[in-house]
This record gives C-alpha cells, sequence and structure tokens, in this order.
C-alpha cells in the first residue's frame, strides 16, 4: 500500500473508534470502550509508522504526496478537494501526536475508571484525535480549517468534561471563545490567500507564492499576521494565552494529551507548514519571533509564583511553546519541531505525573498543602522527576538537546537574534528554577497528610469530593469526578503509559545531538526548500558551545531552587515580603485576565445590552409590529368589505360591472 | 303610429318598473310588474315577435305572476324601516344605476354600431307566428328545448323540497 | 323604428332593476327586480332578432323565460321557508355568512 493509503487508514481508525463509543455507549461494557479507544489510536500509530517506512524507501527530495478522495467544493474559480498532504513534516506531527495519544489513552484507561462519564471522555479524545490529525494532514487551506474548528471543539468539550462544575463550564467556554478569535484570523488569512493566489491547495499556493509576493509586500505580511492571529490563539501566546490556564479544569489525561502535546502545537506547525510565505514576511516572522519571546519569559516568571500545580505546568506549557514559536519563527524549523516533539514526552509524563498526585490528595492541587510525596509515591516520584529534568534541560537529557539547538540557531543568525540567545538562556535558568520549586515542594519534605496515610495504609486519602478551585461540595454523579482515585502505583496502565514517555524524555534527544547524529533535521531538512528566513548552519562548534552554557544555566538553576526550598526555607517567604508588589503582579498573572476584561469583555457587554434595550426594542421590533399593525390594519379595512350584507356585495359587483363597462367604453373611443 | 304606440307602451313599461321599485307594499310592487309585463307583450307585438309576446302573457304575466301574488298574500308584506344599515348604499345606488344607464347608452348610440340605426330587413308574414317558432325549437334548437324542460322539472322538484314541512327540524 | 330605441329602453330598464335591488331590503322586492331585469334583457334579444332577421333571439328569449320561471319557484320557496320559520324577512338581518 502506498504512504498515503496508510496516511488515510490513519485519520479513519480514530473516527471509526470515536463513533463506535458513541454509538454504543449503553451496551459497550467500560473496560471495552477504554480498549476500543486505545486500539484505535494504536492502530493509527501502526499505520503512520507503515507511512513512515513507504517513505523512507523514497528519495528525500520526493518525499511529498497530494492524495485526495473527491471533490469538496468545486465551483466557478474553486476547486476544494477533500485531500491530505503527506509529507515529512505532516508525518512526523502524525507521529508524535498517535504516539503520545496512545499512551495518554492507555493511561486514561485506569484513571479515569470510575468517572461515570468514561465512554463520553473516550469519544470526545477519539475524536479530538481524529481532528489533530485532519488540521495536521489536511492538503489544503479549508481542511485545515476544519481541523482546526474540529479540534477547538473537542477541547471545549473536554475541557468541560465534568459539566456540572460550573468553574468548568467556564472555562470551556472562555477557551472557545478565544479559539474563535483565532479562527476568524486563521480563516481571514485563507481568503486573503485565496484572492491574492487563486487557490487553497497547499502545493499551488506554496509554488505560486514567491512568484506573486514580492518580499515584505503589506499583502502577504498581511497575511502572515493574520495566520499569527490563529497560531497564538490556538498556541496560547500572548495576548491570547488567559485561556490556557483555566483549561486546566478539564481531567488531567485533557491536559495531557490537549493542553500539552498535541493541540498547542497546532500554531507551531501551523507556522512551519506555511514557512514559505513567512519566509516572504520577515517582518510578521520577526513579530512572531518577539512575541514568542515576550510569552517564554511572561510565562516563566508568572510560573515561579503559582501555587496550583496543573496551573504551574501550564504556565510551563506556555513558556516551552514560545521556545518552539521563537525556533520556527527565526528560521530554526527543524530544532522547533524537534523541541516539540520531546516537549510533547516530557510534558506529557509531568501532567500524568502530576494527577496521580492529585489523586493521591483526593483531588486537592494547591501544593502549598502537599510534600513529602517522594516517600509516598516512588515509582510516580521518579517519572515525574525525569519528566522534570527534562523540561529543566538537565545534560543529556532530551529537553537538553532541544532547546539549545533552537537557541544555537539564533545565536549563528546573529545582530538582533542575539538577544533571543540571552533571554532564551535567562528563560532556561527561570525554567530550571521553577520546575524544581514544584519538585522539591512535592516530593521532598516531611510527608503531609495524605501521604503519611499513603505511606501507613496503602490506601489513598478519602475525603469528600470537592471543586479544587473553589472548595464547594460536589457529588459523584455523571458530571463530576468519579468517586475513586487512581494513582499510578495501583494501575498498570498508568504506569505502563508513564514508564514509555519517561525513556522518551530521558533518552529521546539521542536522536539529534550535534555532530553524532540527526535523524530529525535530515529526516525534516527536505520540507523547508526554497525562500527561507535565512541561509544559516550552526557550526558543530558553536553547538557544543551552547550545549555547554545551557547545561550550566540549568544546573544553576537547579541549585537555586534546591536553596530556595530544601537548604533555606524560610528564603522565599522572605523575599515574598521584600517583593510583595512584584510577588502581587506575578502572582495575578501579569494582570492580563482584568487587562481583557477592562479592554474586551465589557465593551462587549455593553454593546450586547444596548444593542437588546435599544437596538432590538426600537429598531427590530419596531419593524416588526409596525409590519404587523400595518398588516392587521389593512386586513382590517378588507375584512370590513366582508359584511354579511347582500345589497352590499350586489353594489359591489354593480360598481365593479360599471367600471369595467367605462374601461372598455374610453380604450374603444 | 308605431312610434305613438311604441312610447305609450315604453311609458307603460317604465312606469311599472318604478313602481316595482319605489312602492311601499309589496302587493303593489308586483301589480306594479303585472303592468310592466303587459307593456312588454305590446313591446314584442311590435317587434312582430307574436309568439314571444303571447308567451309573456301567458306564461310570465298569468302563471308566474300568479305565483307572487300567492306568496305575498301568504306572507304578508311589511313595510321597511327607513333606517339604511349600509353607509353609503342609498347615496351610491341611485348614482351607479344611472352611470349604468349612460354608459349602456353611450355604448349602444356611439357611432360604431351603425347596424343599429337601421329599422332591420323586411320580413316575411311569418316571423314570429308560432310555427315558426315551433320549427326552430324542435329542428334547430332541440337541445336547449330538452334541456330547458328538465330544468323545469329540477326547479319543481326543489321547490317542494324547499316547502315541505321538515318534521325533525322545524 | 329604429331598434336603437328599444335597446336603449331596455338599458334602462335594466339599470332601474338593478338599482331597486340595491335599495329595496324585502326579499320579495329583490325578486321583483331580478324580473325587470331579466325582462330588459329579453327585449334586448328580441329586438336583436327583429334586427337580424331570424329567430334565433326570440327562442333565446322564450328560453329565458323558462329559466326566470325556474328561478321564481326556487325563490318564492326559499322566502316561504324563511316565512315559516319566524325569520325576519330582511335581507340585511339575514346575514350568517359574514367575514
Amino acid at each position: 500500500m502506498s504512504a498515503t493509503a496508510w496516511a488515510w487508514l490513519v485519520l479513519l481508525f480514530p473516527l471509526l473508534g470515536s463513533i463506535a463509543i458513541a454509538l454504543g455507549f449503553r451496551a459497550l461494557p467500560q473496560k471495552l470502550a477504554g480498549v476500543i479507544g486505545t486500539a484505535s489510536i494504536g492502530l493509527a500509530f501502526a499505520c503512520g509508522v507503515a507511512a513512515l517506512i513507504g517513505l523512507l524507501g523514497e528519495d528525500p527530495g520526493a518525499r511529498h504526496h497530494a492524495s485526495s478522495l473527491w471533490d469538496y467544493a468545486s465551483v466557478a474559480g474553486l476547486d476544494i478537494k477533500l485531500g491530505i498532504y503527506l509529507d515529512q513534516l505532516s508525518l512526523f506531527m502524525v507521529l508524535v501526536v498517535t504516539g503520545v495519544s496512545t499512551l495518554i489513552h492507555l493511561y486514561s484507561y485506569g484513571y479515569m475508571q470510575s468517572d461515570e462519564g468514561y465512554h463520553r471522555f473516550f469519544s470526545y479524545l477519539n475524536f479530538f484525535v481524529f481532528s489533530m490529525l485532519l488540521l495536521v494532514l489536511a492538503g489544503n487551506f479549508v481542511l485545515l480549517i476544519v481541523g482546526w474548528a474540529f479540534v477547538g471543539f473537542a477541547s471545549y468539550a473536554l475541557i468541560s468534561f465534568w459539566y456540572r462544575r460550573e468553574t468548568a463550564t467556564r472555562a470551556g467556554m472562555k477557551a472557545f471563545v478565544i479559539n474563535v478569535v483565532g479562527d476568524i484570523g486563521l480563516v481571514l488569512a485563507a481568503f486573503l490567500i485565496f484572492r491574492e493566489l487563486g487557490s487553497f491547495d497547499y502545493g499551488t499556493v506554496f509554488e505560486k507564492a514567491p512568484e506573486v509576493f514580492s518580499t515584505n509586500e503589506w499583502t502577504v505580511t498581511a497575511i502572515c499576521l493574520l495566520l499569527l492571529v490563529g497560531a497564538f490563539a490556538k498556541s496560547a501566546q500572548l495576548p491570547l494565552h488567559t485561556w490556557l490556564p483555566d483549561a486546566m479544569e478539564g481531567p488531567t489525561p485533557v491536559s495531557s494529551l490537549i493542553h500539552a502535546a498535541t493541540m498547542v502545537t497546532a500554531g507551531v506547525y501551523l507556522i512551519a507548514r506555511t514557512h514559505v510565505l513567512f519566509a516572504l514576511a520577515p517582518t510578521a516572522a520577526d513579530i512572531s519571533a518577539f512575541i514568542g519571546l515576550a510569552t517564554l519569559l511572561v510565562a516563566a516568571t508568572i510560573a515561579l509564583v503559582m501555587t496550583d500545580l496543573k496551573r504551574a505546568i501550564a504556565y510551563s506549557t506556555m513558556s516551552q511553546i514560545g521556545y518552539m514559536v521563537v525556533g520556527v519563527s527565526i528560521g530554526a524549523y527543524s530544532a522547533g519541531m524537534f523541541h516539540l516533539m520531546t516537549h510533547a514526552f516530557f510534558k506529557a509524563l509531568l501532567f500524568m505525573a502530576a494527577g496521580s498526585i492529585i489523586a493521591a490528595m483526593a483531588n486537592e492541587q494547591n501544593i502549598d498543602r502537599m510534600s513529602g510525596f517522594g516517600k509516598a509515591m516512588r515509582f510516580t516520584s521518579v517519572t515525574m522527576l525525569c519528566g522534570g529534568l527534562a523540561l529543566a534541560a538537565f545534560p543529556l537529557t532530551s529537553g537538553f538537546f532541544s532547546k539549545d539547538e533552537i537557541l544555537a540557531y539564533a545565536g549563528a543568525r546573529g545582530g538582533m537574534y542575539l538577544i533571543f540567545v540571552v533571554l532564551g538562556y535567562f528563560g532556561a535558568f527561570l525554567t530550571a528554577i521553577y520546575t524544581f520549586r514544584l519538585i522539591f515542594r512535592v516530593l521532598q519534605g516531611e510527608p503531609c497528610l495524605e501521604a503519611r496515610e499513603l505511606i501507613e495504609t496503602g490506601h489513598v486519602h478519602h475525603a469528600h469530593p470537592f471543586n479544587p478551585a473553589t472548595g464547594e461540595q460536589e457529588d459523584t454523579d455523571v458530571g463530576f469526578p468519579g468517586p475513586e482515585h487512581h494513582i499510578a502505583e495501583s494501575s498498570a496502565p498508568m504506569r505502563v503509559a508513564m514508564a514509555v514517555l519517561a525513556f522518551g524524555a530521558l533518552f529521546g534527544g539521542l536522536i539529534q545531538v550535534p555532530g553524532v547524529d540527526n535523524v530529525v533535521s535530515d529526516w525534516l531538512d527536505p520540507v523547508f526548500t526554497g525562500p527561507v528566513l535565512a541561509h544559516v548552519h550552526p557550526s558543530i562548534a558553536w553547538d557544543w558551545i551552547g550545549l555547554a552554557i545551557g547545561g550550566a544555566i540549568s544546573l544553576l538553576g537547579i541549585w537555586a531552587a534546591h536553596w530556595l526550598y530544601i537548604a533555606d526555607p524560610e528564603a522565599p517567604r522572605r523575599l515574598e515580603t521584600r517583593f510583595r508588589g512584584l510577588h502581587d503582579f506575578l502572582f495575578r498573572k501579569w494582570y492580563f485576565d482584568e487587562a481583557i476584561d477592562l479592554l474586551v469583555v465589557r465593551p462587549a457587554l455593553a454593546v450586547g445590552r444596548f444593542s437588546n434595550r435599544v437596538f432590538e426594542r426600537f429598531v427590530v421590533d419596531g419593524l416588526v409590529s409596525g409590519t404587523e399593525g400595518g398588516v392587521r390594519g389593512a386586513s382590517g379595512v378588507v375584512r370590513a368589505v366582508q359584511n354579511g350584507f347582500v345589497r352590499s356585495y350586489a353594489l359591489l359587483l354593480i360598481a365593479g360591472f360599471a367600471g369595467l363597462a367605462l374601461y372598455f367604453l374610453l380604450s374603444s373611443s | 303610429m308605431e312610434a305613438v304606440l311604441f312610447f305609450l307602451a315604453a311609458i307603460g313599461a317604465l312606469g311599472g318598473a318604478l313602481g316595482v321599485i319605489a312602492m311601499r307594499n309589496p302587493f303593489y310592487s308586483v301589480l306594479a310588474l303585472i303592468v310592466h309585463l303587459f307593456s312588454l307583450a305590446a313591446l314584442f307585438l311590435l317587434l312582430t315577435s307574436a309568439f314571444v309576446a303571447a308567451a309573456q302573457v301567458v306564461v310570465y304575466a298569468g302563471a308566474v305572476m300568479v305565483l307572487y301574488v300567492f306568496v305575498v298574500a301568504y306572507v304578508g308584506g311589511g313595510g321597511e324601516s327607513a333606517w339604511e344599515p349600509i353607509p353609503g348604499q342609498r347615496f351610491l345606488a341611485p348614482l351607479l344605476g344611472i352611470a349604468l344607464f349612460v354608459e349602456l347608452a353611450v355604448a349602444v348610440l356611439s357611432s360604431s354600431l351603425l347596424a343599429l340605426g337601421t329599422d332591420g330587413p323586411d320580413v316575411n308574414a311569418g316571423f314570429g307566428n308560432p310555427a315558426a317558432i315551433g320549427r326552430l325549437l324542435l329542428e334547430k334548437f332541440l337541445l336547449p328545448f330538452e334541456a330547458s324542460s328538465i330544468l323545469l322539472l329540477l326547479a319543481a322538484v326543489g321547490a317542494i323540497v324547499l316547502a315541505s314541512n321538515r318534521r325533525q327540524t322545524s | 323604428m329604429n331598434i336603437e330605441w328599444y335597446i336603449v329602453l331596455s338599458a334602462l330598464l335594466f339599470a332601474t332593476g338593478a338599482m331597486g335591488i340595491l335599495i329595496r331590503r324585502s326579499p320579495m322586492v329583490i325578486l321583483l327586480c331580478l324580473e325587470l331585469m331579466l325582462n330588459a334583457g329579453n327585449l334586448a334579444l328580441v329586438a336583436f332578432s327583429r334586427m337580424v332577421g331570424n329567430g334565433q333571439g326570440q327562442i333565446f328569449a322564450v328560453i329565458v323565460m323558462v329559466v326566470a320561471a325556474c328561478e321564481v319557484v326556487v325563490g318564492l320557496g326559499l322566502i316561504v321557508a324563511i316565512f315559516r320559520r319566524r325569520l325576519p324577512l330582511n335581507v340585511d338581518d339575514l346575514r350568517e355568512l359574514r367575514g
């Protein structure tokens, strides 16, 4: 079978899984639904590997195929096919997405076991994977937008999975609204592309773009800026990032899959896919890089003071995606995608470990109440440590190689881009600090109440179900989390998934060691031919120097965290009181939520109120009631003719006859 | 001579018509109509249609009017109140009547209908007598003749049904 | 005599009958006015028959008389039925069919 046929199968299996579980949710026993869900993604991964084998058998320059099933919309001037575009980049994303998704499905098989909405969960999760694969494999902008929108919906459905929690539903709506803002940007970009280039198809667009556009022409810059709006909304970059921390209301596997490994990387993929357009609009690429840098730093500073475990990891995700955005915006495409892959491994792993710890805490998420789980949960703490080391770019872990490759490329570009190097390393320093802040706070120290209970009795602490954000009491019926809490130690599927990811987090970087092997860049580089932003190849020496600096900074950061949280436990409190203003500013997330509320939400509500009170009442209602009144009046007049008097009918008859006769007399004279 | 007779008959017809519409008592209206019918018969005779004139007198004035007289005697005839419930009727009715007459007159007397200005062709002596009518009825117009007899039957049956005493509802 | 006279007289009688229907309220009198209009039509028919020279108009007039007779029979039957039911014999009061 050809590689594209395998690619179609990749799309088919998650869709079938989702439909099968959705239709059979009453009939299927719980375990079978989980098996179907996991197996469908596993099959998709297998088909992805088969497609990889197919592509490997071809010449590197010819490894791009477009394949379409049928015409989607074929009217005057418009020819959109239901088609996929399989090349190295999309296959890379397919493998990352399906690989990590399979493991997360396996994890959810154990984690969500006591939840009443188990079937719904797996159906939504499969649908999400299908949408993400559609987005990645799409061969034209229309299908990309379709996949984009589906992914947004799946995110909404999964964030508000526990739909009877008001915080969850509100978070889902917030995510969806901000995503729609991004969708607008993407759709407008697609319109502009069609207007200028006459096609939506990737092949045609990327071929014609260098001929039609000159560098930094305003149209191509506008297109790229609009694409950036879409990318930033999906990837939670400034200023459209406020939905990501709130999205942690969803179950932990959701946070792990969607908001760490896959959906939030869609923006990065988009920029990489449309690299031809960005190469023609370097200004837009630079804007994108600077916004990525800003997000990187802002998110890292907020993560330093976050007390909610999942939200801290979410800000870490935002920061790391900032790195990826910087990478693909300055021309380091392979490096950016490599960091995407390694980040998927260690971030998913961190979320899984966090899920295990939160389960042990009976749904409590505040790290101020957690301590000493290192002794209570060995497996979880070891895997959490693996993920944390990779995130902090500890030497020889996967994050070490991927993050520093981006910064080395920036350094090689020189000039203005050195600022990325400096601030990028500063961000890496902060990353190491906040990562190990979490690890030391949660895993080290005297075991807290729940940890002690786990050590002594071996049972997970049981508390009355409550909402971790507001503390209000809940029950465990459908729409709320289930009654039991599953930790990794007690669930084999969770352990298998976490172990595989821990292996990837630790050793996944070894496939792209500078000067030794270049698996990723060899695979991806043929995609990024044609116009590029810069023809830069960092020398291997500079690569290793950059790696050394990065390793040193990582160790420095870990030492700083150790000093703050273990050696001198009072230090954080002293710093907090001394820099009270700064701490509050960071704790309130740089007041972004408040700013958006003031600038966007309140005016929108005011417009809505105005529309209701004035426009709707007077103009619309007036028009409708006016028409109604007019019709009623007119019909009243007409009705008066039917008064029942035979003589008046006779009068009308004779009057009509007289009128007709008059007309004929006049017309014949 | 003919003109004089015409005008006499015309006055009679017109007077009868006006009497029909103007008299308060319906019985007097019936009598006025009888006068009108006789005048019309005279006019028919002036037009050398002897059979039609005879039929007018015998059938119309004789049988139909007798029916009217019977019913008026049975029903009685009250006056009508002066108040007009339909607004504008009292004003519009004469107006429309006059308008109708004027239009028809104009249509008839205008220059384009030239044939009307003649006396008609000279007809033979048998024009309009029963033999000629009978021949036409039974030869050329047999179907209308039969159809009208069926119509008469229907009317008679209908009248009986209408006027019968319905045991259940009355 | 000019046929015109007869036609004009017929028109006048017709208009008179029409006006009578519009003015009078007793069903009896309305039926009489209908008779007026029918007879006016008859007069016109016979006049045209004389003008053309064949007897077709007269045949038509005879058939019209038959129809008029039938109509009178049914109409008077209606009036008798209304009277028997003790309803007012006034077309203005008989107006159930209204909009």
